[in-house]
Order: C-alpha cells, then structure tokens, then sequence
C-alpha cells in the first residue's frame, strides 16, 4: 500500500486558506460561483474582477498559479464546444477575419469559457487548500444529510485503494499481451469490473465488521476538529462580498 | 457530461437543482431501510467503486475508447436508490474536490448522470426482464440492454434542458443530433461492459446482484452462454428502436410540409451525425417546419424520459425487500 495519504490534488502548504475552516471555504466558494453564474455576459469588466479575486486568492494561498491552469484541463472539452459555437450558431453572421461568425455565437462562446474557468478554478483552489476529509466534514457541517456525507467519506477513504487495485489489474492485463481495439474484445474489462464489484463489497462487509468490534454504532466520533468562527467566516466573507456586489451592479447596468 | 458552470442558463440549474434534490432526497427516504448503518459502508464502497469504474476505459473502435458512466450498473447492483444516491455523491464529490462538472451545474449533472441513468436504467431492465427469459442469461442481456438505454436517456434528458435553457443560438435538433448520435455509440460499449460485468458479478457471488434477486437457484444455474455478438446486434436493436420511436412522434405533426422536412431533416440529423466524426457536422437548421418536428422530437424526449424515470421511482419504492442480504 504505497498510497499517500493526501489525495493527489492537495497542495502541502501554511497558509491563511489552508488554515481556515472547511465549511467556510465551501460556503464562499459556493456564494461566489453563484454569483459569477447569475452575471450577464455582456459585463465584461464584471468576469475582469473575478479573475482578480481568484489571483489574489491562489496567491494569499501560496498555489502556483502554473499549478491551477494546468487543472483547468478539464474544462477542455467544454472549450472545444465553445470553441465551435460562433460557427454553427444561428442568426445574423458577421465576418472576423474573412470567416462567418455569428455574434450570439461568440457571446455564448465567451459565456461558457470564462464562466467555466472561473468555476473550475474556484473548484481546485478549494480542493488544492483542503483535504478531502475534511471538504466532506465542512459539507457534514453545512447540514448535506448525515448518510449523503459519511458515504462520501467512506468513499474517499477507499478510493485510492480501489483505484490502485484496477491500476494492477490493468498492468497484469497489459503485461500478458491484452490491447483491446474494438468493443468485442472488452469481455475482460467487464470481467474485472465485475470483480472489482465484489471485492469492493466483500471489502465493505469487513470494514463494517471490524468497525463493529470497536464500538461503532451508526455516527462516527466528532475528534474535536475545529469549526468555523467568527473569524473564519469574517476573513471568507470577502469573497463572496465581492461576488454578490459585482454581479448585482452588473445585473443593474444591463 | 460533466457539464460547467454556465452551461445552461440559471433558471434550468435552479429547476434541475430542485428536481433532483426532491428525487434525491425521495430516494434517501426510500433507501432507508436498506441504508442501515450496515449499508453505509458498503453503500461508500460500492460509491468508491462507481468512481473508479468511470476510469474504466473500453474500446470502442479501432483504438478509441469510451468510459463507464455506471449509473444504471449502480441500479442493478445496489437497486435504483442506492444506485442513484451513490453515482450523486460520486458526482458531488467530482465537482467539488475534482473540478470536474461545475458546482451551479450540479442540478442538471445530478439529474442527467445519476437520477435519469440510475431510475431510468432501472425501468428499462424491469421492463426487459418480463420480455427476456427468467434466467441469469436473461438478466445479465436485461442489463446490458438497459444500460444502453440509460445513456441514451442521459443524453436526451441533456439535449431537453438544452431546449429550455440554452446559452448559445444552436437549435435544438442540432444538439440532439449530435447528443444522441454520439451517446449511441458510448450506449453500446457501456450496454456491453455493464452487461458482462453483471454476469462477472452472478457468476461469484449472485447475491449481491440486487436486480436478481427474484431468481431461483435454478434459475441462477442456467447459464446459457451469451455471446457478445448477440449483446451488439441486441445493442443495435434498441437504438434503432429508440430512432423509430422518436420518428413516430415526430411523425404524428399533421400535414405533408411537414412530413418533408421529417424525412430530410430530422433523418439527415439522425444519420449525418452519428456517422460524422466531427462532432458538429453542417446540418441544415433552416428545414421548413423544424420547429414543429424539434417540439415533436423534445416532447417525445420527455415523455420518455418522464415515463421511465417515473416507473423507475414507482418501482423502486414497490419492490421493497425485507432486507438486502448480506
């Protein structure tokens, strides 16, 4: 079991953000994508400032910025769409360069682009600041129902483990010749789905079994970990401050 | 389909959002008898699993590959609100630990990705197994057919809230085309993976498969080998039958002009873009009477949808079982 224990998109740092309480960060990078959501697209000054805040954001929380643009590769094929939009748009075209755009097409394109950058990025701050359990326990705390959380938490707890255990099934396939190109030969993708199903559950009876011997009886311990302050909420509350107030001033220009 | 932030416009997030927190929360309700602290373990691992089965890349052809969604493998392995309840937290937890999918667009990728797949695929199975023989051959086809199904279901559902919330001018015809043409393919590997990995799962440890446990022991040992071209041609049968369908309704607007534009428009879509490799081939969106047939084809989508997804719920909640055997 050489896994880690920090999932892979956590960032080991000291800094304010990663100090703060989990349900703060949650609660104000929620607010805040809610905001940039509601913003019309035409405020372009509007996405300008929110980019700021996230700057300022990742580098109060010592992240590379390098860091989060390579994640935002998720978005890419979002960006593709986009990317397609002022071309297969309908309505009135106008000419860029020679080539047929719609206009509607390359506001619904830039629509989609900075508000899915925006959102990711609010995304992978959060999760490159907080570890994994302790997302689940600001969830627990922002009263996500008890059974939603603490299945997310078994989750995350096995999810390397499982993880890891299709990687060695893949390197044993791979390694005795096994390089599907067409669909009738996944029959052994399928068969260690299947096994990796029964495994997993056989894996969950045990755990249950062994939580049992140690006194469990249906909620896990609270450990003490520390909740949210006043303080916690009064240095989060600047993000989503800026958010609310920017999207209504943009809303009221337009 | 992990959609972004921003993708569809906000009163679509916000109706989706509160339609899947009912279903969600409908299902928590329902789940709770089976959801004992018991399950609560195996109910995280099974998530664990659905998460790590997305990672399952198969081929789809000549060296591309597609992955699981795992939705209406959930239904059939842990029941429909198990199931749907899993692939959401799976979903939750991509969006917001991941980035993956945005977090205002967690109401339409809850309700495409875990409740029309989970309660969906469900309906479709229960439907399938009264046709198919009541055996684990009969189960492990009712899968995989029901799990094509659900992706094509998920993609329709999508093309839907694209009509009603869309944040580009492309019509709707075009990204149900493309929607479902595509999805028709990803429909089949995951009918096939979903299906033999059921038939995995029976052949080691049938109790664990929730769809099967109406079986006999007899039942369960008759295991008349299913070949996987019988799962393609099988595969390829629902989505004709899906295309059929969707043609009727469409069919049903009254007068000639229209039937026109049917046959060259809305079959051009069909056809032009589950061939085409580009994702958006040059599909006329000026057809006469294309609103008309657009309305016809997104109402059929949700009646559809709705159908199933209701029987699905329905179902869920009637098959009620004393207890999951562990």
């Amino acid at each position: 079991m050489g896994a880690g224990h920090a999932h892979a998109l956590f960032v080991h740092e000291h800094s304010k953000i990663h100090h703060l309480a989990p349900e703060a960060k949650l609660a104000a990078g929620f607010v805040f994508v809610v905001a940039v959501a509601i913003t019309p697209r035409e405020a372009i000054w509007a996405f300008v400032i929110y980019w700021a805040t996230l700057l300022a954001v990742i580098r109060i929380a010592k992240l590379r910025f390098g860091f989060v643009a390579a994640r935002l590769s998720v978005i890419v094929p979002f960006v593709l769409f986009a990317v397609f939009l002022p071309f297969i748009a309908s309505g009135e075209k106008v000419e860029v360069v020679g080539i047929p755009m719609s206009p509607d097409g390359l506001w619904a394109a830039w629509n989609v682009l900075a508000k899915a950058s925006i959102g990711a990025s609010v995304s992978i701050i959060l999760a490159a600041t907080t570890e994994l359990p302790d997302i689940i326990r600001g969830m627990e705390r922002l009263k996500v129902p008890a059974v939603m959380t603490s299945i997310a938490s078994f989750m995350i707890r096995y999810l390397e483990l499982i993880a890891g255990e299709l990687g060695r099934m893949r390197v044993a396939m791979t390694s005795r010749g096994y390089d599907p190109r067409w669909l009738w030969q996944a029959k052994p993708i399928a068969a260690s789905a299947g096994a990796m199903f029964v495994r997993s559950y056989e894996r969950g009876e045990r755990v249950y079994d062994a939580m049992l011997s140690r006194g469990y009886t249906g909620a896990m311990p609270d450990l003490g970990h520390r909740r949210a302050g006043r303080k916690d909420w009064l240095t989060v509350v600047a993000m989503p401050a800026v958010g609310i107030t920017v999207a209504l001033t943009a809303i009221g220009f337009t | 389909m992990h959609a972004p932030d921003g993708f569809l416009n906000a009163a679509t997030a916000v109706t989706t959002g509160a339609i899947s927190a009912g279903t969600i929360s409908a299902a928590l309700r329902q789940a709770r008898t089976s959801l004992q602290d018991k399950q609560v373990p195996l109910a995280g691992l099974a998530a664990a699993f659905i998460f790590a089965a997305q990672m399952f890349n198969f081929p789809v052809a000549a060296g591309t590959t597609g992955h699981l969604l795992g939705g209406a493998l959930a239904a059939i392995l842990l029941g429909p609100s198990v199931g749907a309840i899993v692939v959401t937290i799976v979903v939750i937890v991509q969006a917001i630990a991941f980035a993956d999918g945005g977090l205002t667009a967690l109401g339409y990728n809850i309700f495409n990705m875990a409740i029309v797949t989970a309660f969906g695929g469900w309906a479709a199975y229960r439907i399938l197994r009264r046709v198919l023989p009541n055996s684990a051959a009969g189960v492990v086809a009712a899968s995989g057919l029901a799990a094509g199904t659900s992706v094509i279901l998920s993609s329709m559902a999508f093309s839907v809230e694209w009509l009603f919330g869309a944040t580009a001018p492309v019509p709707f015809d075009t990204v149900f085309g493309a929607m479902v043409g595509v999805h028709l393919l990803i429909g089949v590997g995951e009918g096939v993976i979903t299906g033999m990995a059921v038939g995995a799962v029976l052949a080691s440890r049938p109790d664990l498969v929730y769809g099967a446990q109406d079986l006999s022991k007899d039942q369960l040992a008759n295991r008349k080998p299913i070949s996987t071209r019988t799962f393609l041609i099988g595969g390829i049968g629902v989505a004709l039958l899906f295309a059929v369908v969707i043609s009727q309704f469409a069919g049903t607007s009254p007068d000639g002009l229209e039937r026109v534009a049917e046959d060259t428009g809305f079959a051009a879509s069909a056809q032009g873009s589950a061939v085409a490799d580009t994702l958006f081939s040059g599909y006329a969106t000026e057809g006469i009477g294309n609103e008309t047939i657009s309305l016809a084809v997104a109402g059929a989508s949700g009646a559809i949808i709705t159908a199933l997804v209701g029987y699905g719920l329905i179902s869920a909640v009637r098959l009620r079982r004393p207890k999951v055997p562990a």
